[in-house]
């Protein structure tokens, strides 16, 4: 056990992707993961590691690519407009089968949008980190200290089923400092090998080849169906949430990173008015854990998601209820964070069995799609 | 022992994140759960710098404080900007040289202080805001001398060393500061 | 006894190549191939084949090989020569690769001096999606996407990219060659080696741009592209060495052991100049003091 201190969550997550025996990081400035790079900026050097601004994201994905490649531990962060540019390479790393981690501290959007906390790349994270048939795992870390958790649970997962991970944060996270007990450190020699790697054969063995291009399509459609295998076992066992007093919840609330942490606190003030309400956050949002979703099913009334967008995760909660009870939405957008106070207003709606999807609007509520207000 | 939502806020440059980063270090001494949460925007120089602090008995929920039971103001319009915010029954503290009022509030206690002309006369410059949290020790009990002490030790960067002693010097002079001219209600 | 005289490069795989017929890749792949055969790079070496008609190059060499994305390869070649530093890293790019999409990757490793070796190809245009203009097609050029022949006022003038890269500090060698005939492609090979020399001795970044021809794509017979690419290309792309860092240096120090030795005789004849001035003003004194007496003389 070593002693907590305090550190930006930016921060420790670079101080754990170094301890987790990550030496070589590629970036671009971009607010608000600004500390993460300049952390790298900083101990690179002094242990023997790599930061290099790259000329663009673009250019920083790519030499992620060609750094895992090589075989090497690598990472690279930003925020999303950045991520848009790296959509590219990700995509190329997982018709490579490359692993990387790809930290996405989220900021208002869509275009240049804002630089305050945001959620609204959940689609781009779990869907289309660029095109083809394909997934990253992503990673909604809530703390501090998950910022530092996940770190090395991306690097090693991501390493093991040999694809992309990326940890979706957001700028309050990233921001923000809480006490956190860093990890054991490991060193890069302490990894895993990886015999597919492109570094240099020696004359030992034969040549190796890291591609993406299949110019036959049944060997194109071998390839991503013997990738989706490797996703079907992933989806089963490497689904995570954490549960906060489902146990005898019949108001099911889901939210992730930032916005879980609202709803916690608007459940303990609803909780004091009699309403049962529960927690389900998500950690994992590729594999998404409907299973911890399906579980609660048959107590549950209804559920309600909190994002910090216009609700993007709420449409894979649908998907798991299935309409067998109603399923609520409540977000802020452009990186506005929501109060305690208005989250625990719409857990009582749903507990008094309305049913809604709202967004505030120049100081009003009003009814997006999915349900009548 | 009591929850507190801290707002501190002025310009950027008085110190504002370092004085919450000190308060949020106590609450890690003290073992008590604790959010740190910096305004963040375009300016580097010169804007307005707040700083949200949470210390509570269990996990902190949403670590924006929108309603601060402590607001620590350090220029006027950061005053102006938050002093509807405060809960009833919050302290308030500013920095008498750089804000000039008188509460309008009667629901509130209220300290005003001269840090900056204090830190001036004893040799502490720019530790205006330390003064303030020793103060706001001083009237809240919020920690302990000797934890705000270690937090000291732990949040001056290892590079300046000096500094050390200084922020202990201004800590222990807002604390006992007396002021019979002091606006306090 | 028979002596081989010619042999296919270890460093070639057994696969037959896509090239079109008469096509200059298959020469420009060979050289790579026969270089680092020469230096004994093979197990050492990292290739690195972009989006065009070197896609295909992974299959063809024998050393470890990265197929990157359209234009990335100098990024992705970075990333791997940061990640084994030991290795030897080569990129092997078209024209529309490096100049247009891949322009910023190409200028931001070379002026980082990345230790890395590009294999240019300027065939004046991008030959696998079937004969667009490229940033080397020549004004007046027809192809696909100019069909009235490039037009300067609109679609801009072609860039010369070894000129351009030769300005920036972290480029150790800029050369351009061509391999129309014999001549030149043994020329080109002896550049192709130094470049693989350069970065062996970590001089920074190198290229060597390959004047070449695509038949298919500009509608003519290998022979006759070889007479086009001399008429019209080699005019606009002259060749040479834009940029040789090591030739400079070496000629620096040798200049600075000339300015040396000016310097010592400017020295030398500077004293004697004093020397001059010395008895000129002795001379001089002499003279005043015999003007002075004679003046006296008068006077008295």
């Amino acid at each position: 056990m070593s002693e907590k201190v305090l550190m930006k969550g930016n921060e420790a997550l670079a101080e754990a992707a170094i301890r987790a025996g990550c030496r070589h990081f590629f970036g671009y400035p971009i607010t608000p993961q600004t500390e993460l790079a300049a952390y790298m900026a900083k101990r690179m050097p002094k242990i023997g590691g790599v930061y290099l601004q790259a000329e663009s994201e673009v250019a920083a994905i790519n030499m992620v690519y060609g750094a895992s490649a090589a075989g090497v531990r690598v990472m690279t962060s930003s925020s999303s407009p950045g991520i848009s540019l790296k959509a590219e390479g990700i995509s190329y790393l997982i018709g490579a089968d490359l692993p990387a981690l790809i930290v996405n501290v989220q900021r208002g959007a869509p275009g240049l949008g804002g630089i305050q906390p945001s959620q609204a790349d959940y689609w781009m994270a779990t869907r289309a980190n660029g095109h083809g048939d394909g997934h990253v795992l992503v990673f909604a870390p809530s703390t501090v200290q998950e910022m530092c958790d996940y770190a090395s649970l991306a690097f090693a997962l991501g390493d093991k089923y040999r694809m992309p991970a990326m940890i979706l944060a957001d700028g309050l996270l990233g921001q923000m400092m809480e006490p956190v007990e860093l990890p054991e450190a490991i060193t890069p020699e302490d990894l895993p090998l990886k015999p597919w790697a492109a570094c240099g054969h020696k004359n030992r063995r034969e040549h190796n080849t890291v591609n993406s291009l299949f110019l036959v399509a049944q060997e194109l459609e071998d390839s991503v169906i013997e990738r989706e295998q490797r996703y079907a076992k992933i989806k089963a066992e490497e689904q995570r949430a954490e549960l906060v007093l489902t146990d005898d919840a019949d108001i099911i609330v889901v939210a992730f990173g930032a916005a879980a942490r609202i709803a916690r606190s608007a459940i303990k003030l609803v909780r004091e008015q009699g309403i049962k309400a529960g927690l389900v956050r998500p950690i994992t949002l590729w594999p998404y854990p409907k299973d911890s979703i399906a579980n609660l099913l048959p107590q549950a009334k209804a559920f309600l998601t909190v994002e910090l967008s216009c609700g993007q995760m709420v449409e894979d909660v649908r998907l798991t209820v299935n309409g067998k009870v109603p399923v609520n939405f409540f977000g802020h957008t452009g990186g506005i964070v929501p109060t305690p106070a208005e989250v625990a207003e719409a857990i009582r709606m749903t507990d008094k069995g309305e049913q809604f999807s709202l967004l505030p609007y120049k100081s009003k509520l009003i009814a997006t799609e999915g349900g009548p207000k | 022992m009591q929850n507190y939502n801290i707002m501190l806020a002025g310009f950027g440059g008085q110190g504002i994140l370092f004085a919450g980063k000190v308060i949020a270090y106590s609450g890690l001494i003290d073992g008590r759960e604790l959010s740190w949460l910096p305004s963040y925007g375009p300016e580097m120089r010169g804007g307005t710098a707040n700083c949200s602090v949470c210390l509570a008995d269990e996990p902190i929920g949403s670590p924006l404080v929108l309603a601060p039971d402590i607001l620590i103001a350090m220029n006027l319009p950061s005053y102006e900007r938050f002093i509807g915010d405060v809960v009833s029954g919050g302290t308030v503290i500013v920095d008498r040289t750089m804000v000039d009022v008188c509460p309008t509030r009667h629901d509130i206690q209220f300290s005003a202080l001269p840090a900056t002309q204090l830190a001036e006369d004893n040799g502490l410059k720019g530790l205006a805001n330390i003064i303030l949290v020793g103060r706001l020790l001083r009237m809240t009990g919020f920690s302990t001398l000797e934890s705000l002490n270690i937090a000291v030790e732990k949040s001056v960067p290892a590079s300046k060393p000096q500094m050390v002693e200084f922020n202990k010097q201004a800590l222990t002079l807002g604390y006992e500061f007396l002021d019979p001219k002091e606006c306090e209600l | 006894m028979s002596e081989v005289l010619f042999k296919r490069s270890s460093l070639l795989t057994d696969k037959i190549t896509n090239y079109c017929p008469g096509c200059t890749h298959g020469i420009v792949q060979r050289m790579v191939a026969e270089t680092i055969e020469e230096l004994q790079l093979g197990g050492d070496t990292i290739g690195v084949c972009p989006v065009g008609c070197s896609v295909c190059a992974y299959d063809f060499y024998s050393c470890d090989m990265v197929q990157a994305a359209h234009g990335r390869a100098p990024a992705v070649a970075t990333g791997i020569k940061r990640s084994v530093p030991e290795s030897i890293v080569f990129t092997y790019q078209g024209d529309g690769d490096l100049a247009s999409i891949g322009m910023a990757e190409t200028i931001h490793a070379a002026t980082r001096g990345e230790n890395i070796t590009v294999i240019f190809i300027n065939n004046a245009i991008y030959g696998m999606t079937g004969g667009q203009m490229a940033p080397t097609s020549l004004p007046g050029q027809v192809t696909q996407t100019s069909p009235y022949g490039r037009d300067v006022k609109t679609a801009g003038y072609p860039i010369r990219v070894c000129e351009l890269l030769a300005t920036l500090d972290g480029v150790a060698l800029a050369e351009r060659v061509t391999v129309d005939s014999p001549k030149n492609v043994r020329a080109a090979k002896r550049a192709i080696k130094k470049a693989f020399q350069y970065q062996l001795e970590g001089l920074g970044f190198t290229i060597i741009e390959l004047v070449c021809t695509c038949p298919t794509n500009w509608g003519m017979t290998a022979s006759k592209s070889f007479e086009w690419l001399r008429e019209n290309m080699l005019p606009y792309y002259p060749l040479g060495v834009y940029k040789d860092a090591k030739a400079v240096a070496a000629e620096q120090a040798s200049a600075a052991s000339d300015a040396k030795a000016v310097a010592a005789e400017q020295a030398s004849a500077a004293s004697d100049a004093k020397a001059v001035a010395a008895e000129q003003d002795a001379t001089a004194e002499v003279a005043d003091i015999a003007t002075n007496a004679a003046s006296a003389k008068a006077v008295a």
